[in-house]
């Protein structure tokens, strides 16, 4: 059998690899917007309170937080709301929210509460404009006028 | 030394052309036509991706398999025309109008043939069709979601095997029957009188550039045949079909002989654009017939079911030049046509040649009347007119053709256990290759296209034998792949399937991966019974049927205590997973449901109906592991007997019993 290996070598080493990929149109296929991993640096409040803002951080409260998140301090899966504004940048809850892998892999006060929580803060898919509204939405839980 | 080696090369050779004609099960002799550097050909690395999606029929399982290539690894069952307990496909109340037919619901059928959507006769990643053989059905899958949306039933017909192959800008799909029937709507005849009452009706299905929705545009009322496979034409023949035809004898009994009886039976030469000429001029007749038309809203997460009540039909005998028939030797399987649209490959399976028919010389015969009789009024041109030539002693019982895009063919042989390569031009064998074992049908990426991709061809086996670990009497389907980048095909790897595969197409990754669906968007749910969000959760009673309008979030339902249910209530709960992450699936069970779990996706709704049959605690429980906490999503729903004056009451973290008590006191 041992003898046979040269043969092999020779017999297959002819064959060519066509590697071209072909073209494809893209015009044909379904778009998807993915909202992910976007890191927010910098975010500006201002005051009064935006109440548009307020209003659609709301719904997209009790769409996509409100299983796992109270308005009080009562943690539930994830920790209350109450007091969320005081404890936390703006920024860091943006990233919370939009960018949680990145936020779980390097940042030391993320990777704590998933030690409490022991589930992964989802991604709800929310826009980054939309995370400004539920920081409205969450001042506006806090007081804020 | 050299020398050496190449007289050892020679026997060598001389072992392949042995084993060629006369396969061995001995496993050791396929070492001689094993690629050397086969496992590094085959290895995708961990965390890489295929290369190809390898779309699989799933035969007798009613299903499609998505399978990698070039390792083998299979990535799902896409459920289709059966019942599929595991996603709940088929069970729960969004899917079951998926499995309506005129008969009622039908939870099974047998998937025979993909058809991967293509513009200009090259692929485009949009849509796999398939059809369903035993209750007549075309479905068609989004390569999007990896779905099935939507299936049609196809009428008078009996057998749906030349089926569901598409023109070159997807514009029909086609429903050829295998077993001729007398018309539904006058069925009741003596099974004797085929010659004069069963036709063969071949359907045009007309497919929605945009949406993909699919409706039979008309049905041609051929003389009473089995049509058997079937291809369009690309390119020059682009406004052609060709299918395969047996059973010309016309016999009703004992086909094993009496269907072969001949020494030629026919390929059918259709001009659809004729058809459609005729079609527009009036010349088509409505007919009653009943079929069903079963379409899934992504949008809903619902499917309906609408049963249709007449057809388009077209009498050959009223639309002439648009139906030809050229005969075909003996009793042909496979109907392929190559890439250019010139020639079209016929696989007479008791024929020990492969006759390959040509485009122009069709088109000049048709010309010049070059006729040899007619067949039921279908003018038969004359076999040596349209024959571009003959393969001559190619293997035994040929089936199926694919092409590589480099002029060459590559035949399966069923009876010899081969796959054979060969020039179209010049109609010479260039290489042979055992299966293991009794190869049907074959694939090469791209391989039905105006434009393969080459690269590989997987065999589709009929036989395993001592292939894998034996498992009883029920073994894995096996599925070979082979290397046809250079001028010797080389075996690379045995792959089992599921099901019985029948007819593959692969596509590169590159055309599908892309666009895959992740989510569901919940701000674009619009089921009838969706929970956007915990506050909208609640039970309502409407008579005896109570309806539960539930969430799922990792890792918790809401409500999870339900009370006030009574023995002769129906309940459905209706599920939102409120999940908008890729692959957070939830599942949902009921102790003693008769009918399956169903599995949820991030931001769709699914409704699990349930008939409660014993008094008591019943415990409902998440079924994908979904995070840490998974186990504890858990429920409880309270059964009480039938007249109870326990009231409804539901709550997610708190006590719902004690909370509705106390309304109850108020009062």
């Amino acid at each position: 059998m041992l003898t046979l290996l040269p043969f092999f070598l020779w017999s297959c080493g002819g064959a060519e690899q066509r590697a071209d990929k072909p073209k494809t149109d893209d015009s044909v296929l379904e778009k998807q917007e993915e909202v992910h991993g976007q890191e927010v640096k910098e975010l500006a409040l201002s005051t009064p309170l935006d109440q548009a803002m307020v209003k659609e951080g709301l719904a997209i409260y009790e769409l996509k937080c409100s299983a796992c998140h109270k308005l009080t301090d009562e943690k539930l899966v994830g920790p209350g709301w109450t007091g969320v504004t005081k404890r936390r940048k703006p920024t860091w809850i943006v990233n919370m929210i939009t960018n949680v892998d990145m936020m779980l892999a390097e940042d030391a006060e993320a990777q704590k509460m998933l030690e409490e929580c022991l589930v992964r803060m989802p991604n709800q898919n929310i826009t980054a404009t939309e995370a400004r509204s539920l920081i409205e939405f969450m001042r506006q839980n806090d007081g804020e006028k | 030394m050299k020398m050496k080696y190449l007289k050892i090369a020679a026997s060598a050779l001389a072992i392949i052309g042995m084993n060629a004609c006369k396969p061995s099960a001995d496993k050791t002799s396929s070492g001689s036509f094993l690629a050397g550097d086969a496992a590094e050909k085959v290895y995708v690395k961990p965390g890489t991706h295929d290369e190809f999606y390898n779309i699989v029929s799933g035969g007798f399982n009613g299903q499609l398999s998505v399978v990698g290539l070039p390792s083998g690894r299979m990535l799902k069952i896409i459920p289709v025309f059966s019942q599929f307990a595991e996603s709940g496909w088929g069970y729960s109340e969004e899917t079951k109008p998926m499995l309506n037919t005129s008969h009622g619901f039908v939870p099974w059928d047998d998937s025979h043939h993909v058809a991967l959507s293509t513009t200009k006769s090259e692929h485009d990643g949009r849509w796999a069709f398939i059809n369903g053989n035993n209750t007549p059905r075309i479905a068609r899958v989004s390569l999007s979601t990896f779905r099935t949306e939507e299936i049609i039933e196809i009428p008078n017909s009996g057998g749906n095997h030349s089926s569901p192959f598409i023109t070159a800008n997807t514009e029909y799909a086609v429903a050829g029957t295998r077993f001729s029937v007398p018309p539904d709507n006058n069925a009741d005849v003596p099974i004797s009188s085929f010659k004069q009452n069963f036709k063969g009706y071949i359907s045009f299905v007309s497919i929605d550039k945009v949406t993909g929705r699919m409706g039979i545009k008309f049905q041609l009322k051929t003389p009473g045949v089995s049509f058997d496979l079937a291809r369009a034409g690309k390119g020059k023949s682009a406004d052609w079909f060709f299918f395969s035809t047996y059973n010309t004898e016309q016999a009703n009994t004992l086909l094993e002989v009496n269907a072969s009886q001949k020494d030629k039976d026919f390929i059918l030469a259709v001009n659809w654009k004729k058809a459609e000429e005729y079609l527009a001029k009036g010349k088509g007749k409505k007919e009653a017939a009943k079929y069903a038309h079963n379409v899934y809203s992504e949008e809903t997460h619902s499917a309906t079911s609408t049963i249709l009540n007449e057809v388009m039909t077209l009498d050959p005998k009223e639309c002439p030049d648009m139906l030809y028939f050229m005969p075909c030797p003996k009793s042909p399987h496979g109907c392929d046509v190559d890439p250019t649209g010139q020639f079209i490959v016929g696989s007479g399976k008791l024929a020990a040649v492969i006759p390959v028919f040509s485009f122009d010389k069709m088109l000049k015969a048709i010309a010049n009347k070059t006729y040899d009789g007619n067949f039921d009024g279908i003018p038969v041109l004359k076999y040596d007119a349209v024959l571009h030539g003959e393969v001559k002693k190619p293997g035994l019982g040929p089936l199926h053709t694919e092409f590589d895009g480099q002029g060459n063919a590559i035949t399966s042989f069923f009876v010899s256990s081969e796959l054979v390569k060969w020039n179209i031009a010049k109609l010479e064998v260039i290489d042979r290759v055992p299966t293991f074992y009794s190869v049907g049908h074959l694939s090469i990426p791209g391989g039905p296209t105006a434009k393969p991709y080459g690269k590989y061809v997987v065999a589709y086996n009929k036989i395993t034998k001592d292939r894998y670990l034996p498992t009883g009497p029920e073994l894995a389907q096996s599925a070979q792949l082979y290397d046809i980048s250079g001028e010797k095909m080389k075996l690379l790897l045995d792959f089992p399937t599921v099901g019985e595969p029948h007819y593959a197409e692969s596509i590169p990754a590159s055309l599908i991966e892309k666009n895959t669906k992740k989510i569901f968007k919940l701000e674009e749910n619009k089921h009838p019974y969706v929970a956007k969000g915990e506050k909208e959760t609640k039970v309502v009673r409407k008579g005896n049927e109570v309806h539960v309008y539930m969430t799922a979030i990792r890792s918790h339902f809401s409500p999870d205590n339900i009370e006030g249910i009574k023995l002769g209530d129906v309940v459905y709960f209706h599920l939102t997973n409120l999940e908008q992450d890729w692959d957070v699936p939830h599942g949902f069970a009921v102790r003693g449901a008769l009918n399956a779990e169903i599995l949820v996706m991030p931001g769709e709704t699914s409704t699990l109906k349930w008939i409660p049959t014993k008094v008591g605690v019943t415990p409902m429980y998440c079924t994908d592991f979904c995070s840490a906490l998974h186990q504890e999503m858990q429920g409880y729903i309270r059964v009480s007997p039938a007249g109870s004056k326990v009231p409804l009451s539901w709550g997610t973290g708190k006590n719902p019993v004690a909370d509705a008590e106390k309304k109850v006191a108020k009062r």
